[in-house]
């Protein structure tokens, strides 16, 4: 009942006129964001983020909240109708949606992935709802140890579940973590890592500088250059009588696959550094092989749509869990949503709930009400998000270009970081052609500061004994996991090189 | 492709062996009483980093990556024809930030990019390239950050600018 009463009066702020406007407004960005090839909602995050510093904390992680929750509804739209994700939490969006556009169906395609979207977030608030103070009280519990040791699962979970090149991706890791550690050494206050002495680095580099440089610049250039300007469009015709049975035929054909990524998506939502984009793809996986007619899907079947799409709202809701109870985020955009936590002054943590219990149950509320909204919204705006998507790709792109370093300048004011944030846009893009991950050195960008000082720590108050991870009773199975996800590729590595 | 992979490893591996010596400034063993030394966290991760990059040569060398086994080349004639035009476009516009303003080197920027690489009529092209850093120009007034004004010779500018939102 206390849950209850708490969601009640976080719903009731979430309601209050500033915080409705900013949902209103963060969803519809959010949509338009999403839908955009080349942006997703870390993106719009990471771009809007200093735009925040205008309102309160508890009212500034609402609007971002709600650009996220806008976005992954948003990312379908270029998915079915221009065949290329919106983000990569959209990308098995594209195996069945684009198809059922191709086939004059982007309509059906559309509203599958809205419907879908919706049933997935709200499976998704209701299990934040009932485990949310849960987790948060057993992480009370956690010291250094446990700290470095869910750090290393994050890390661990992007090296064993990933799917990416796993050398590739532990590079990535080590590089976000290593740049995480330029400027001054936290503890002794000495200047470390100095590049090629140059003085800016001695402030460090900013993640958004990397954020912002990867996913503004980096992809956008990428996109330009893996098109070629050859950006094709759907026609979709929508109408309310349409919209209506398709929601029903969504209803019969569906249902599985929402069922499937509206449960899956959560719990690998949870799980740090998981995210959306494997959330969604496994629920595809999950949704094709237990449908009666496999064959179908990659052709244009409902249920290809509704899996992932809900499965990345789903996600996108769990991998808050991790980020407000532990300090942890479960997602590129959740790391950027916690540097911004930490800017203005909140601490990420098990503390939180009970230190800002007006800011979490705010931001629980508000993920009700963006849902609703973001449903209401998509579904009106989707002939507008169409013609939107007409927009020639050269006005799009030099607009987001301009943002990204007007974005860049806002955060940092200093013409260092954005050199350094185009550096970062030119090294992405040679490092994506050769198939290297970087969201993990997104990630690690944020987490490193929190890493870093728990490991060290931890090994002063075992005096360098590294065996307290392993002998406390939190840590030790956190850390043993942790250690079998990066043994399982290296496993597999050495298995295919046995000699005959 | 395949010969860029392992150039690109290379380079990669010749940056963590840079990060390593540079770690090396700081103690990277164990501090009795203190712990581990400021150098240990960034030394050893630039190691691994090192090692990985070992193992990407390793799959190079067996052609299990696809890059690896690809012919192409790492950029056609398109590809090095937009790296020049856009990034070279991207370069040019930050470049002129701190000479003529963000504001001005928005306007040239969007002039360059919609006419010049969007073959836009002048008519859009104005608009965006004028309409968009004026509207910067009320978010910097909202949001009290200042924009770089460039050199002195746009002062007289921007003091009767800021006159409008201050």
């Amino acid at each position: 009942m206390e849950i209850l009463s708490l969601l009640g009066d976080g719903m009731v702020l979430s309601l209050q006129p500033l915080n409705l406007l900013l949902i209103i407004v963060g969803v519809t960005v959010g949509l338009f964001i999403g839908a955009m090839p080349g942006l997703g909602s870390v993106n719009g995050v990471a771009i809007l983020l200093p735009i925040t510093f205008l309102v309160p904390p508890g009212s500034a992680i609402i609007f971002l909240a709600a650009i996220y929750y806008g976005a992954m509804y948003g990312g379908a739209i270029s998915s079915v109708t221009l065949g290329i994700p919106g983000a990569s939490t959209a990308v098995a969006t594209t195996f069945d949606g684009r198809p059922l556009a191709l086939q004059g169906k982007a309509g059906l395609a559309l509203v599958a992935a809205a419907v879908a979207s919706f049933v997935g977030g709200t499976v998704a608030n209701i299990l934040f709802t009932a485990f949310a103070p849960l987790l948060a009280s057993v992480a009370l519990s956690f010291g250094p140890p446990e700290i470095f040791a869910l750090m290393l699962l994050a890390f661990a979970t992007f090296v064993g579940l990933g799917g990416d090149d796993i050398p590739k991706t532990i590079l990535s890791i080590c590089m976000g973590l290593v740049f995480a550690a330029i400027g001054f050494d936290q503890v002794s206050g000495a200047p470390r890592l100095i590049l090629f002495d140059i003085n800016g680095f001695l402030k460090g580099i900013n993640f958004l500088v990397l954020a912002i440089g990867v996913y503004g610049i980096g992809e956008m250039i990428w996109t330009i250059y893996s098109t070629r300007g050859e950006i094709t469009t759907t026609k979709a015709e929508i109408s309310v009588g349409q919209i209506w049975r398709d929601i029903k035929e969504v209803g019969q054909r569906g249902w599985k696959g929402t069922a499937i990524g509206s449960f899956l998506g959560f719990f690998v939502g949870i799980l740090p550094a998981a995210g959306a984009t494997p959330g969604s793809l496994m629920s595809y996986g999950v949704a094709k092989m237990v449908s009666r007619k496999p064959d179908e899907f990659g052709k244009g079947h409902p249920g290809g749509v509704c899996a992932p799409e809900a499965a990345n709202n789903s996600a996108s809701t769990g991998a808050m869990l991790p980020m407000l109870t532990l300090g942890i985020p479960g997602s590129p955009t959740t790391a950027v949503l916690l540097g911004g936590m930490v800017i203005w002054g909140l601490t990420p943590g098990p503390r939180l709930f009970v230190e800002q219990t007006e800011f979490v149950w705010g931001l629980i509320g508000s993920f009700y009400v963006s849902n609703v909204f973001a449903l209401l919204i998509n579904l009106a705006f989707i002939p507008l998000f169409i013609w939107m998507l007409r927009m020639p790709f050269t006005i799009l792109a030099p607009l987001i270009f301009v943002l990204s370093v007007i974005g860049g300048y806002a955060a940092l004011r200093d013409m260092f970081d954005i050199w350094l944030l185009l550096v970062f846009g030119f090294g992405a893009f040679f490092l994506r052609r050769f198939d290297y991950p970087l969201a993990p050195a997104v990630l690690a960008i944020v987490l490193g500061p929190i890493a870093e000082p728990t490991l060290r720590q931890s090994l002063l108050l075992s005096s360098g004994d590294p065996s307290i991870f392993f002998t406390r009773p939190i840590s030790g199975p956190i850390m043993v996991i942790a250690i079998i996800l990066i043994l399982l590729p290296l496993a597999k590595f050495l298995r295919q090189n046995k000699p005959a | 492709m395949r010969l860029g992979e392992i150039i690109t490893a290379a380079i990669l591996a010749l940056l963590a062996i840079y990060l390593m010596w540079k770690s090396t400034s700081l103690e990277i063993g164990y501090i009795r009483g203190e712990g581990p030394g400021g150098g240990f966290w960034p030394f050893w991760l630039s190691f691994i980093m090192l090692l990985s990059t070992g193992w990407i040569a390793v799959n190079w060398w067996r052609g299990t990556s696809p890059p690896s086994q690809s012919d192409e080349p790492v950029l056609d004639a398109y590809g090095w024809k937009m790296l020049v035009f856009v990034g070279g476009g991207i370069a040019a516009f930050v470049a002129l930030i701190p000479i003529i303003s963000m504001y001005g080197a928005i306007c040239l920027f969007l002039i360059y990019y919609l006419k010049f690489l969007g073959r836009h009529s002048w008519f859009v092209t104005l608009a965006l390239s004028i309409g968009l850093p004026i509207v910067f120009f009320f978010f910097e007034g909202a949001m009290r950050i200042t924009m770089p004004t460039g050199m002195s010779f746009t002062e007289p500018v921007f003091n009767l600018l800021y006159d409008i939102i201050y």
